[in-house]
């Protein structure tokens, strides 16, 4: 058994454990659950070490890191494959912090501890195991696992309209997985295993269009469409309802709303990025060739999130939905570096990837220090709470001026990145993006101004300060943002060499889109 | 050498993060820390330029790392530093330290005294950063850092709502700015792959970059310039920005960060087109003149201060426009000094103004001239350094001020003469403009020190000189008022020669080298575009070999004559701006309200800021609003309207699949329909939000999908 089986399976069995544990032990339960997701965090920690930088993945199997792989079901050839690479590896460590940090800011949380922390940890085995997958199958089945804890967790944890924004989220997600269900099937069909002569899951030989059958590289249609374009819709669909891309995002802000901190900030911070990374790990590396015809496409659609969800962020009145929206600008720039297929594009979406998932956790976490005090979230309804509060309202801008991309923080590097790369392959496009920067820093500044500056509001003036267990969850990720805002080596020497070379595959597809019409 | 440069840069940004942390527990709020490491940067920054000096003026050195690595190739973080690097951190590091030492006075008893020094602390970081940056992205990491700290010290007294309002105004308009540098940098990076200012500068000798693109790269990057050194368009944030603490005003919004976008200019001058130039020139100019009509109706003396510096900054934009690249630098040294100075004496009178307001309980406003006058012979050494300081902006012979204006004039003049048509409106615009300068700074002088203090007698008894923190900063500043100190070894006070002039060398223009290089690779010749403008330029180099010596001397002798045209000429209409001051606001032989009132609705102009705020309102505000209206109306109604109606068809389309699975299906086959019948309920029940339905329909898919790959398996 290696690390990665091990990162992934502990937190499942500690929920099994847990369930021995009577539920009045909830402070037992807490640190027990803490203990039991800082284990995986410690590994994954630990293998950034052992991880090789020069190892690029991607298409290659022989390249992928701390694989293992058994056969699970013989009769499909469905198999027990995990390792990581330069796409994924970020987001496997990123995940284990966020699920160790979340539990800290879960402390709160009174109703059925218990279920709760079984649920989260069930969750985080999903997150992690759909990072590592390297079967379809398996994948599949640790994208439906982490449906099903969030749901609960949403709808039985959250706000007013909790049943709501969780059957919205869950309905949504659901078909999305429907369409890649569909999408699997089909190229286990069509994907031959050169070795055995079966057909397989293994999407590592997805990824050589040399095993694709006729039908999937030629005379495939549906519905009068080429069908390599139908699959990479169809598993596109799937993804945008993820990242989300608009028009598939209006699930987000509601559940944001509902669910609690802790699940605001795994959703915001690790379960978007499963859209781009489906996208780059799937779309890209599987269909190269769509991908490639596609891009324009992509990057239209990354200008319209970056710019929309700036739009629509300015407009709240609730500062959760505010985050909400801002999230969905951010993941803008990381399609826009993706369609870019560009080695700066490209590595800056990536990097946009983790930096938004560390940013983004703290902004959600912030509006849970402040609504667990006044008990709502109204931008307008407090003012002037940073002569109170100061330690708060340093946070809250360091948070803030990262989400608006100031220099020396990690999401500057991952903006200015996307932009470079993006201009050489969009430079239209590019051109109207840029703007999306001072609407956000308007948004962004504006809410500051509201919340914290003017005369204090006098319903606030015993607003009690951030708390110690509030500012242990803040300041790793602050100091995350801060260090690789400065020095960006650690994420880029792991990402650059699998990225770049995903770009080639791209950019030079095994079969040309031209000897098959749209 | 550059080790000690960086030394200086980081020795703040330590302090920042020490001072910000545990400015509570330390006793003073840790302002020795800032105080200290800057006055370490001072020492250094003078041991610097004396070896930067003694290097010559070819000088430079560089130091780069990677800083962004992407596999295929890196981004690197330069560093530069040369003679023009020196003068701008001995600048800064003065400006800085004396602001820190004057603070020490002007923010006592402040609450949050401690985070005021932190603050400071890294604007001298970021400051020091962008002068020492060899790269268009550092320059631009800075650019924004520099625009941090200028946001937290305008909002430092953010409990009120004007400063939080100024401080959002100036980060997000300088932004709009940066959009533009931001494009100019892509651009560059996208035709070069390069954003080191030096091999740029390479590159585009070397004829990779077509003069159009050079033309848009340099305005774009101009933009930057145009949002940190409030030049019109871009101006409002500036004159709003006087909300911080005076101090911020001295070292911030006067002497030091505004004068970045001209720093930026200076930095890419060898790229700037002719065309490009001659734009540049004109929004510096006409930004000159309109700051200056504004300046003249205002009441608040920060905001005289704040459009007077407007007005300067413009006056050295146009200079680098016009292609006097020494000119424009020299005014950006002098200016600092003596306008650091004009900021820090108002800062004094508004300090006094204050405490004496205070002790009569008015509420009246202590930065309102009409509330003052005859302070002179109260606060001596404020008035002394701040005449000083103002006989320098006004142009007087004997002071800084007084050369570094005429090398712009004449740089100017001789420009117009050179190019002829509409660059005599930039002349106009200089001289005017100097005019107005003399006289609205006068205006203050006469309106504030002179005549009858206007805010009672029990207020005047009060009235005391600032504290000697606070005065010896102005005595200092002062001094470098005096034109000595940027002539060395130079005595003569009419000229501009010595040694600030001998050692910043106008450099090259890049794209004239390739016209030279493109003349040397003779390349057969077809009929590409690319050729004919090889060919073009060879004409051109041809024209100028032959014109060669007779051109450069002619070019000399016009130079040289129109410096001294514009000397007297400056000299007339600074001492006219003068005279019409001392009439108006110290003889009052002129009646000010008369003037005003013919002046109609051009006074009402000046007055009102031209209502450029009030247009930006109108438009750009109110159409972004609209947008966020737009979006979120679309998101709510539209989109969302149609998820939720999409689930609610659905809802009516299993009810009615339920009930015809009920009642029809039922009916017919009774054996069957009760299957499906339960099939429909389940569905319907989809719609009540029960999970357990969910999984169950989810695991029915997955089943009849595993069923279908088993048919499919054995079958093949």
């Amino acid at each position: 058994m290696g690390v990665l089986t091990i990162i992934t399976f502990f937190p499942l069995v500690g929920a099994l454990v847990l369930l021995f544990i009577p539920k009045e032990q909830k402070n037992f339960i807490r640190w027990l659950t803490a203990a039991t997701t800082f284990i995986p965090f410690l590994l994954a920690t630990w293998l950034i070490f052992q991880y090789d930088g020069t190892k690029i993945g991607v298409n290659d199997p022989n390249s992928f890191q701390f694989v293992e792989r058994y056969n699970w079901i013989n009769a499909f050839n469905i198999q027990y494959y995990v390792g990581v690479d330069g796409i994924s590896f970020p987001m496997l460590w990123l995940t284990t912090l966020l699920s160790f940090l979340c539990i800290f800011a879960s402390w709160n949380i009174e109703k059925s501890v218990k279920g709760y922390m079984m649920l989260f940890l069930l969750l985080e085995t999903g997150m992690v195991g759909t990072f590592i997958a390297l079967d379809f199958f398996l994948f599949y089945v640790f994208w439906e696992i982490m449906l099903l804890p969030m749901y609960f967790l949403i709808g039985i944890w959250g706000g007013p309209r909790r049943i709501y924004a969780a059957i919205k989220f869950f309905l949504y997600t659901l078909a999305g997985s429907v369409l890649m269900l569909l999408v699997m099937i089909v190229l286990y069909q069509n994907v031959i295993d050169p070795k055995t002569g079966k057909h397989t899951f293994d999407m590592v030989l997805m990824m050589n269009q040399a095993n694709h059958s006729e039908w999937l590289v030629k005379s495939g249609t549906f519905w009068g469409y080429g069908i390599r374009y139908v699959l990479w819709f169809a598993l596109f669909i799937g993804f945008a309802i993820k990242v989300p891309i608009f028009p598939f995002h209006t699930w987000l802000p509601d559940a944001h709303v509902e669910a609690p901190t802790a699940i605001s900030v795994i959703l915001a911070g690790i379960l978007l990025k499963m859209g781009t990374y489906g996208l780059l790990r799937i779309n890209y590396a599987i269909f190269p060739d769509t991908s490639n015809y596609f891009c324009q496409f992509l990057a239209i659609l990354g200008v319209i999130n970056i710019l929309y969800g700036a739009f629509c962020a300015m407009a709240q009145k609730d500062l959760k939905k505010l985050v909400a929206y801002s999230s969905i600008s951010h993941m803008g720039y990381v399609l826009l570096g993706m369609s870019s297929l560009t080695v700066a594009g490209i590595n800056g979406g990536v990097l946009q990837m983790f930096s938004h998932g560390v940013i983004t956790a703290m902004l959600f976490l912030l509006v849970g220090v402040v609504y667990d005090r006044a008990h709502h979230r109204e931008i307008q309804g407090f003012g002037g709470i940073g002569a109170v509060v100061p330690i708060y309202m340093g946070m809250t801008a360091i948070a803030f001026f990262a989400s608006l991309g100031l220099p020396g923080m990690s999401g500057f590097i991952a903006e200015v990145l996307v932009f470079l790369g993006s201009y050489q392959t969009w430079p239209v496009y590019t051109m109207i993006a840029v703007f999306g920067i001072i609407i956000t820093a308007a948004y962004l500044l504006w809410t500051i101004q509201r919340i914290f500056f003017g005369p204090l509001n006098e319903k606030y003036k015993d607003l009690p300060e951030i708390n110690g267990r509030e500012l242990f969850t803040l300041i790793p990720l602050a100091a995350i943002t801060i260090l690789v805002g400065v020095y960006p080596h650690p994420v880029l020497n792991i990402i650059s060499g699998s990225l770049n070379h995903l770009i080639e595959v791209v950019k030079n597809p095994l079969i040309s889109v031209a000897t098959y019409g749209f | 050498m550059i080790k000690w440069a960086v030394i200086v840069w980081i020795l703040p940004l330590l302090s920042f993060f020490f001072v910000l942390i545990f400015n509570k527990k330390l006793p003073r709020g840790g302002d020795y820390f800032s105080l200290g490491t800057i006055f370490i940067g001072l020492f250094l920054s003078v041991k610097l330029f004396t070896e930067a000096l003694l290097n010559g003026a070819q000088y430079s050195e560089n130091w780069s790392f990677t800083w962004i690595p992407l596999g295929k190739y890196s981004i690197q973080f330069d560093l530069h530093f040369d003679i023009v690097t020196a003068v701008m951190f001995l600048v800064v590091t003065i400006v800085s330290s004396l602001v820190h030492l004057y603070s020490v006075g002007y923010m006592k008893g402040d609450p949050k005294y401690g985070r005021f020094f932190a603050y400071l602390s890294i604007f001298s970081f970021s400051m020091l950063g962008l002068v020492l940056s060899g790269s268009l992205i550092g320059l631009y990491i800075f650019w924004e850092l520099v625009g941090l700290s200028s946001y937290l010290l305008i909002g430092f007294w953010h409990e009120r709502h004007p400063p939080a309002e100024a401080s959002k105004k100036a980060f997000i308009t300088n932004r709009v700015g940066d959009v533009g540098m931001l494009l100019g940098i892509l651009i560059t990076f996208a035709i070069l792959g390069d954003l080191n200012i030096h091999s740029i500068g390479e590159k585009v000798a070397a004829g990779k970059v077509s003069q159009s693109t050079l033309t848009l790269i340099g305005l774009l990057l101009f933009c930057g310039a145009v949002g940190k050194s409030a030049q019109f368009p871009l101006h409002v944030w500036l004159p709003d920005a006087m909300e911080g603490p005076t101090p911020v005003s001295a070292l911030i919004h006067a002497a030091t960060m505004v004068a970045a976008g001209v720093y930026l200019v200076a930095r890419i001058f060898p790229l700037l087109t002719p065309e490009a130039g001659l734009i540049i020139a004109f929004v510096g100019g006409f930004t000159a003149f309109f700051a200056a009509t504004i300046a003249i109706a205002q009441y608040d003396i920060k905001k005289v201060l704040a459009y007077s510096t407007v007005s300067q900054l413009g006056y050295m934009i146009m200079a680098l426009g016009v292609g006097s690249y020494t000119a424009g630098l020299f005014h950006l040294t002098t200016h600092a000094f003596f306008k650091a100075c004009l900021f820090l004496c108002s800062g004094s009178v508004i300090h006094a103004m204050h405490h004496s307001l205070h002790h009569i309980h008015s509420h009246a406003d202590p930065q309102d001239m009409r509330n003052m006058g005859g302070m002179k012979k109260k606060m001596p050494i404020t008035f002394w350094t701040m005449f000083i300081a103002t006989i320098a902006i006004s142009g007087v012979p004997f002071t800084s001020g007084f050369l570094s204006k005429d090398a712009i004039l004449g740089g100017t003049l001789a420009y117009a003469m050179e190019h002829g048509g509409i660059s005599w409106i930039l002349v106009f615009f200089g001289f005017v403009t100097a005019g107005m300068t003399a006289f609205y700074m006068f205006r203050i002088l006469f309106k504030t020190f002179y005549g009858e203090f206007r805010s009672g007698p029990k207020a005047e008894e009060v009235l005391h000189e600032s504290p000697k923190t606070m005065t010896i900063p102005l005595i200092l500043l002062a001094v470098l008022s005096f034109y000595l100190w940027f002539t060395l070894p130079n005595v003569n006070p009419f000229s501009t020669h010595g040694w600030y002039e001998s050692y910043t060398i106008t450099p090259e223009k890049a794209y004239e080298k390739t016209i030279i290089i493109h003349n040397q690779s003779n390349i057969n010749l077809s009929n590409t575009f690319e050729n004919q403008h090889q060919l073009k330029a060879k004409d051109e180099k041809q024209h100028s070999e032959t014109f060669n010596s007779t051109h450069s001397n002619q070019q000399h002798s016009v130079h040289h004559s129109a410096h001294i045209l514009a000397m007297i000429s400056s000299l007339i209409v600074a001492g006219l701006g003068i005279l019409i001051s001392w009439l108006t606001f110290y003889k009052q032989t002129i009646s000010s309200d008369k003037v005003k009132s013919s002046l109609g609705a051009f006074y009402q102009g000046m007055y009102n800021k031209w209502w450029i705020d009030e247009i930006y309102e109108g438009t750009v505000i109110q159409f972004t609003m609209l947008m966020t209206k737009i979006s979120a109306w679309f998101d709510t109604y539209i989109i969302d309207g149609i998820v939720n109606g999409t689930a609610a068809i659905t809802r009516v389309f299993s009810d009615g699949t339920g009930i015809f699975d009920n009642r029809i299906i039922d009916g017919l086959v009774n054996g069957l329909a009760n299957t499906i019948g339960w099939f429909g309920k389940s569905i319907r029940k989809i719609q009540t939000g029960n999970i357990q339905r969910y999984l169950l329909s989810s695991s029915v898919v997955l089943g009849v999908v595993l069923l279908i790959i088993v048919v499919r398996t054995i079958f093949y």
